[in-house]
């Protein structure tokens, strides 16, 4: 039973992250019909970006949280105006030409940006600073720390924001609207190329909040980190619908618990021939099942023909 | 031409759709406060036109509209100054409701008129604020062109462009649309018209052109035109 519990808390707390990468994912796809692959290297650049501010400022005096607001800051800025230069140089052009040439372009522009990460910051493992309190908890005899707390409540508080941000105001209404049709939006005098911009923006926003919040959660950062990451919340909205942003976020969460249930038992499931280091097939063995029996993903309408 | 005689004055407009030219060189004009209409067949080069006016197709010629060159304007421009398109097959958000399409509609002002102007439109369209939490998708084909018009509406335009409002509907719901389109044309909105039903389009309108295969064939009062043999051979069926 403990071991259950603990596998759910971890779950929740890396699903968290993943949701808040799923994001991403899923309101570029939704706005445009774009799969951004290079969405989880925004992600490693705002776990560097903050790590690069939050190293010098560790030993300083100032009270952890607030080096960590001041790192997550600086991510959370520097990922916006990355996402907007993304968009503005590698994917409007391609606005109207078929829809392998974007998707390609994403490949060309993840590899871009870890190759510029690793030019920037080596190759080696960056270790970051405990800079929030990660007092354990003990609850039903399984532990949670107040890091994995916190990452589920700013994850809930962030999520919240957007569906605010996203159904009730006039910004997201035009959003909605701009997913649907942008040349009808444009009679309304909606400008697409400026919706289609601040979707970017915010989806890099919550991606590099989610790159802090995995740097603060597993203590480390690299330049690859994204990928895997990427990868796996990619499969996340794809398993709750792409294009649907409750979707991600419950398929977010459902997969860390997945993975983090799948790490805890395969040992005993397998009578120990695989271990917990074959945690991340969980993943893309969901992946697999809900494209054969889902293919439009759980909460997703209708399928999506397009590339 | 220096000065522009209408409200809209189009000279000389072609449009090239899918590689294949739409229209041709047709040149029309609507002044203020008139009601017109395009009427032709099914791929005359109507729609064509009208997504020209709204610059969603790109064109060649000359679009001026209260002293503005459409050319000029992005699409996401023209509503801001007033010219605002019901598309052909209605073009309703369907995943929003019926209250934030009208919302929609508004979008591009910022003033105080807008919840007495969303009052004016259900007094209007009563059946839209009945529906209005509902998604528009689940209306009926005349409940969302009326939400179509009432999105208009909600744009404050001086000029409206309608693409088939009565396409696709019963007959006793495009009695009611074009009871509604006449009360909007009442209200001092002019209207460009562009119908496949020629009978109805020249009982509302007070002029009217014929495209035929890209080009205007005839240019009228309404009244002449019904009396027109050929257009009474052509598209009223005698």
């Amino acid at each position: 039973m403990d071991i259950f519990l603990q596998q759910i808390f971890n779950g929740l707390t890396l699903g968290s992250i993943y949701a808040l990468v799923a994001l991403g994912y899923t309101m570029v796809y939704g706005i445009m019909g774009l799969i951004n692959f290079a969405h989880g290297e925004v992600v490693m650049i705002g776990a560097l970006v903050a790590l690069a501010v939050m190293a010098p400022l560790a030993g300083s005096g100032l009270p952890g949280p607030l080096v960590v607001l001041i790192g997550l800051a600086a991510a959370v800025l520097v990922c916006m105006a990355l996402g907007a230069t993304i968009e503005r140089i590698a994917y409007r052009p391609l606005r109207n030409a078929p829809r392998l040439a974007p998707l390609i372009t994403a490949i060309g522009v993840s590899i871009v940006l870890q190759q510029l990460a690793m030019l920037i910051w080596g190759r080696r493992y960056h270790s970051v600073p405990r800079l929030l309190p990660d007092a354990p908890h003990e609850i039903f005899g399984a532990t949670i720390t107040e890091v994995q707390i916190l990452i589920m409540v700013v994850a809930a508080l962030t999520m919240a924001g957007l569906m605010l941000l996203v159904n009730r105001t006039k910004m997201g209404r035009a959003m909605r609207a701009t997913a649907e049709s942008p040349a009808i939006a444009a009679l309304m005098g909606v400008d697409a190329n400026r919706i289609i911009m601040l979707t970017f923006v915010i989806g890099s926003g919550l991606g590099a909040l989610a790159g802090v919040l995995v740097a603060a959660n597993y203590g480390i950062a690299h330049y690859h980190m994204g990928f895997l990451l990427g990868l796996k919340a990619f499969t996340a909205a794809v398993l709750g619908g792409i294009g649907n942003l409750p979707g991600a976020m419950v398929g977010g969460l459902l997969l860390g618990v997945i993975e983090a249930l799948g790490a805890g038992y395969i040992g005993d499931l397998t009578g120990g021939v695989l271990g917990s280091n074959y945690q991340d097939v969980f993943a893309f063995f969901v992946l697999i099942v809900v494209l054969i029996f889902r293919p439009s993903g759980l909460m997703g309408e209708k399928v999506a023909e397009r590339a | 031409m220096s000065t522009d005689r209408g409200l809209l004055d189009v000279l000389n407009l072609e449009v090239n759709y899918g590689g294949i030219a739409a229209v041709k060189g047709i040149s029309f004009i609507v002044e203020t406060g008139e009601m017109v209409c395009l009427i032709g067949a099914n791929g005359a080069g109507k729609t064509s036109t009208l997504k020209a006016l709204a610059r969603m197709l790109p064109a060649r010629g000359e679009m001026r509209y209260g002293g503005a060159k459409l050319h000029e304007l992005p699409a996401h421009a023209l509503i801001g100054k007033g010219l605002a398109l019901v598309p052909e097959g209605r073009g309703v958000f369907a995943r929003l409701t019926v209250a934030e399409n009208l919302d929609m509609g508004a979008y591009h002002r910022s003033d105080e008129g807008i919840t007495a102007d969303l009052g004016r439109v259900f007094d209007l369209l009563p059946r839209l604020k009945e529906r209005r939490t509902q998604l528009a998708g689940t209306l009926s084909g005349g409940e969302q062109q009326m939400l179509a018009i009432g999105r208009a509406l909600m744009g404050r335009p001086k000029l409206l462009l309608l693409d088939e409002p009565s396409m696709g509907l019963a007959p006793l719901m495009v009695q009611k649309v074009f009871e509604v389109i006449r009360t909007v044309a009442a209200q001092g909105v002019t209207i460009l018209l562009v119908e496949q039903n020629a009978k109805l389009a020249l009982e509302v309108c007070g002029r009217g052109y014929v495209m035929e295969s890209g080009r205007i064939t005839l240019a009228d009062t309404a009244k002449n035109l019904a009396a027109d043999p050929r257009v009474r051979v052509a598209y009223l069926g005698e």
